[in-house]
């Protein structure tokens, strides 16, 4: 019998949707005619659903509606909506379905029941919302990260016989594994026997950072290459030397230039300048 | 006598939590003109400290301070875990101890690096480790 009320919704469903986007336009936070569409849909499936629920809050016909209001989240998260505003738009709703609730109905306690069914079920669908917004979100992240691992590390071959690869950013663990595995696939495929690690575009060099350098240094030797390590800005130097880091037995000069000079003079070429 | 003129704390639980804590410690130094030298030695000092915090503390938090002493501005940053504590902390200040398999340079490294070093710990309960590093320093 109380359920009756949230299924009486459906009889005022025009009402309700200018009532809805009366207090969108309020909030300031709609986008016309495809927001319109979507709206006019989730109301509709909404208000069908509490129908055939029965004051149920998790039915199948509500599950329906979850899957819509999925779809309608990130669509409005990609069409620039703030979680914010994604969030009004179902406070919008539930307000504006309460005042069509206590204008159909006078009787306090049902009033009272039916709003509290109300609540449940549209409380249910904001959390969701803000889950697949997030979850939207997370999806980029982890994209970019992918991405990011990638194009930062390119293997470049400067000379026949000689590779360069400038790190750029904080080498972590994980970064230092992708590094040296493209490190030493290229050298094999490019039959290098030189290769060039520049640090320009490291912040820091801590005992950690070292000992990845070191290592990747001794992986190099063992496949019969040498390791040059460039970049080395004064103010590392010195501070890498008050750490007590110790890398003398690794070829390390200041700049690219140098370290591709010093990759010369171990092939035995030279560069002369034309008459 | 040394006051602390701003103050912020951040929580350390995850290697992911280094490079932010980096960088906002950097703005710091930046802020009171800092020279790129001893910025780039307080980064590597907090970088060592962080990491020692999250792999034998189990994660804490950090306070970063802009303090003056009078004569000179600086920057403090203090690493608090509560995790087992340094048995022998003569031992851990000593170039090359490690328990961590590691190069065991962080410690007296990071006491070279800074102008003020200063260790706490007790077993069971957890290491406090604060440092300074002053604008002239
Ligand atoms: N916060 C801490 N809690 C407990 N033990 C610690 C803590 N920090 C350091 N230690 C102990 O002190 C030892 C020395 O630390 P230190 O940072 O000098 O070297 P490391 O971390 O082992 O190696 P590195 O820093 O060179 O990679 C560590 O191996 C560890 O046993
Ligand atoms: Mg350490």
């Amino acid at each position: 019998m109380q359920n009756n009320l949230l299924a009486s919704l459906k009889e005022h469903q025009n009402k309700l949707l200018t009532t809805w986007s009366q207090l969108l336009q309020a909030n300031g936070s709609t986008d016309g005619a495809t927001e319109e569409e979507e709206s006019k849909e989730f109301a509709a499936l909404l208000l069908d659903a509490l129908h055939y629920s029965n004051g149920n809050t998790d039915s199948d016909e509500l599950e329906k509606v979850h899957d819509l209001l999925i779809g309608i989240s990130s669509s409005r998260g990609r069409r620039g909506f703030s979680p914010r505003e994604n969030a009004q738009y179902l406070i919008a709703f539930k307000e504006a379905a309460s005042k069509i609730l206590s204008e159909v109905e006078s009787d306090p306690s049902k009033l009272y029941t039916a709003n509290l069914q109300l609540s449940t079920i549209l409380d249910n669908m904001a959390i969701l919302t803000f889950e697949s917004y997030m979850k939207g979100r997370e999806d980029v992240i982890s994209r970019q990260i992918d991405e990011i691992s990638e194009i930062s590390t390119p293997v470049i071959r400067v000379w026949d016989g000689v590779v360069a690869l400038p790190i750029i950013g904080t080498l972590d663990s994980s970064r230092t594994q992708v590094v040296m595995e493209n490190l030493l696939q290229q050298i094999v495929d490019t039959g290098s026997s030189i290769a060039i690690l520049d640090i320009s575009g490291v912040p820091a060099v801590d005992s950690l950072v070292a000992q990845h350098l070191i290592k990747t240094v001794s992986a190099t030797r063992l496949m019969g290459a040498e390791c040059i390590i460039s970049g080395i800005r004064p103010e590392i130097a010195q501070t890498v030397v008050h750490l007590g880091i110790d890398l003398t037995g690794i070829i390390t000069k200041a700049s690219l230039a140098s370290a591709l000079q010093t990759a010369f003079d171990m092939l035995q070429l030279t560069v002369v300048k034309r008459k | 006598m040394t006051t602390a003129t701003s103050k912020e704390e951040l929580l350390i639980v995850k290697e992911q939590d280094v490079v932010p804590l980096r960088n906002r410690v950097k703005e710091y130094g930046v802020k009171i003109g800092m020279s790129i030298l001893n910025q780039t030695k307080l980064i590597t000092a907090t970088s060592e400290l962080v990491r020692n915090l999250l792999k034998y503390g189990g994660g804490g938090k950090v306070i970063i301070e802009s303090v003056s002493n009078g004569r000179d501005q600086g920057v403090r940053v203090t690493f608090i875990d509560n995790g087992p504590g340094i048995k022998d902390i003569s031992l851990a200040m000593k170039d090359g101890y490690s328990t961590g398999k590691s190069l065991g340079l962080g410690l007296p490294g990071t006491k070279r690096l800074v102008n003020e070093f200063d260790i706490q710990t007790e077993l069971g309960n957890g290491t406090t480790v604060t440092i300074i590093k002053w604008k002239n320093g």
